[in-house]
């Protein structure tokens, strides 16, 4: 087992990471930058070091300065969270040169999987259903017209270099589709650095359902079950839940099965995710992610498993203990981000948290790194914390929120929590009747308004 | 922190103010391990009382095997030194400072 974990976050999966750490009896070092000097990780951490001004690119994704506090802290592994540098594949390989773990997937799975094309290429030949497209990048227009003719308009226009939402345009008819490449090539290009796109057909309402999964990188795997993350603004996800009110016990062992079976054939390491847009009753493979993600404890919830004790053992490279058979799945979760945005507006609102309180009691859990008289910076993202909830069934577990997102205070910044006390109280969320347009459809049509 | 004599007169007053708010402040750029000589048994770099012209070498900052010079910023005397040999520091950490 490692003696000390370098935590290469920040915020509230700095803290996640640190717990697990502290449970397991190892030693952490919490890196910031000087504008979180203050922040809860750096004082729950054993050790910290300051690696850099405020900018990210000149702290959490310096990886000099990190790995400069790796060797001066004698720290053996690193743990990357998620965002920042958890899937720079030259990161983990630099770590390894230097003789420090990297906390994750091996390098070559980061590579693959963060290119776009690559990767439904490897879905497709592991099994995995895809979403019918490109075969490829697409290089000339009357190649990307014809087989947008042969998968159906609409089609959308990806980034092969994106992901997380990123890099995306869709286009409705023939005459669009000209002007839409060559924008979405410019903007890849400015955005990732590379302008390669594919095509894929685009579906009007789909589910998005991604499935847990956890390898020890020599030939075993399992999953953990879905989460439902359909509710969406921007691309970025706002609500999670599992199980997902989509699907009942046949379809998650079919499709979670058919995930588990591939990461074996491909040896994956640690976690990850294999996200999936649903439609009538068909799963298409998006992307996979090669880290732990957000909205992890959802699955925590109901399988009782502590997704970043087993990323460390993984790491570690003991033997698996778990089976498939182990994983049960009990009850329902629910978590909400809980952003420091407006809630209508959704503009950012950094600023000082002067009152805040918790919500308590039975299955209710926050995952932040806030607290009263906290500043939240305006570098990095507008997450104030995650609360979720767990009850025996999904009507238990509304009920639950509905209370949990009334007890909690947080003010002198604006959140999105009136968004959630709203969601709570809508007819279709009450009934998981929702898709991925779901969330937007509401707010355009005022549903947070009056 | 080191707290050291200058021309006989102790500045112990001086180590009860925040050396990091100091004017003359050199702070460290980078994390590593800090040395005060450009190699071990060497001469260090400068002392207390030390002059020096800006761009003069004050300390190296090692990381991960590479030395990286650190320059007075401007002209001036050294008048406290705030780390020891080899100690590990990080970015923003105060190393020394000039009047």
């Amino acid at each position: 087992m490692f003696d000390k974990i370098l935590i290469a976050n920040r915020g509230e999966i700095a803290m996640r990471v640190i717990r697990a750490c502290k449970e397991l009896g190892i030693l952490t070092v919490a890196v910031h930058s000087t504008a979180d000097a203050d922040a809860m990780h750096v004082r729950f951490a054993d050790e910290s070091v300051c690696i850099g001004p405020p900018a990210a690119k000149d702290s959490y994704l310096n990886i000099p300065a990190i790995l400069s506090a790796c060797e001066i802290t004698g720290a053996d592994a690193v743990h990357p969270g998620y965002g920042f540098l958890s899937e720079n594949a030259r990161f983990a390989e630099i770590l390894t040169e230097h003789d420090v773990q990297f906390i994750g997937p091996k390098a070559e799975h980061i590579r693959l999987m963060g290119d776009k094309i690559a990767a439904k290429r490897t879905a497709q030949k592991l099994g995995i259903p895809v979403v019918p497209g490109s075969d490829g990048g697409v290089t000339s227009d009357v190649e990307a017209g014809k087989i947008a003719d042969g998968i159906g308009y609409p089609v959308l226009i990806k980034a092969a270099a994106g992901g997380g939402g990123r890099g995306m345009k869709v286009v409705r008819t023939a005459v669009e589709l000209s002007t839409a490449l060559a924008t979405a090539r410019a903007e890849a290009k400015a955005a990732f650095g590379d302008d390669a796109v594919y095509l894929e057909k685009y579906l009007e309402k789909p589910r998005h359902i991604e499935i847990q999964v956890l390898g020890d990188g020599k030939g075993n795997a399992i999953h953990l079950g879905e989460r439902e993350c359909s509710l969406q603004r921007r691309h970025q996800k706002v609500l999670e839940e599992s199980p997902s009110p989509a699907l009942n016990t046949q379809a998650r062992d079919v499709i979670g099965e058919t995930v588990a079976k591939a990461m074996r054939e491909i040896g994956y390491l640690g976690v990850g995710t294999v996200e999936f847009l649903y439609e009538d009753g068909k799963f298409y493979f998006i992307e996979m992610n090669t880290r732990i993600q957000v909205e992890h404890p959802v699955t925590e919830m109901i399988t009782d498993i502590d997704l970043i004790f087993e990323q460390i053992r993984a790491a570690v490279g003991n033997d698996f203990t778990l089976k498939q058979s182990d994983i049960k799945f009990d009850g329902h979760a629910i978590e909400c981000r809980i952003n420091a945005e407006n809630p209508v507006s959704f503009r950012p609102s950094p600023g000082k948290i002067l009152h805040y309180h918790a919500p308590g009691g039975l299955g209710v859990r926050i995952d932040s790194a806030v607290y009263q008289g906290y500043t939240i910076p305006p570098y990095y993202d507008s997450l104030v914390g995650k609360l979720i909830v767990h009850g025996k069934t999904r009507t238990e577990a509304l009920m639950r929120l509905k209370r949990a997102l009334d007890e909690v205070v947080v003010d002198g910044i604006e959140t999105t929590l009136p968004l959630f006390r709203a969601l709570v109280r809508e007819k279709d969320i009450i009934d998981g009747n929702y898709h991925i347009h779901w969330l937007e459809q509401f707010l355009s049509q005022g549903g947070m308004e009056g | 922190m080191l707290v050291m004599k200058f021309g006989g007169t102790s500045v112990e007053s001086a180590a009860a103010i925040d050396p990091s708010k100091h004017p003359g402040v050199v702070i460290s750029p980078m994390v590593g391990t800090a040395y005060a000589a450009p190699e071990p048994g060497a001469k260090p770099f400068i002392e207390i009382g030390t002059q020096v012209k800006a761009g003069d070498t004050l300390l190296v900052v090692e990381a991960m095997k590479t030395m990286n010079q650190i320059p007075a910023p401007r002209a001036g005397t050294v008048i406290q030194i705030l780390f020891e040999d080899g100690q590990p520091v990080e970015f923003g950490e105060p190393l020394v400072i000039i009047e």
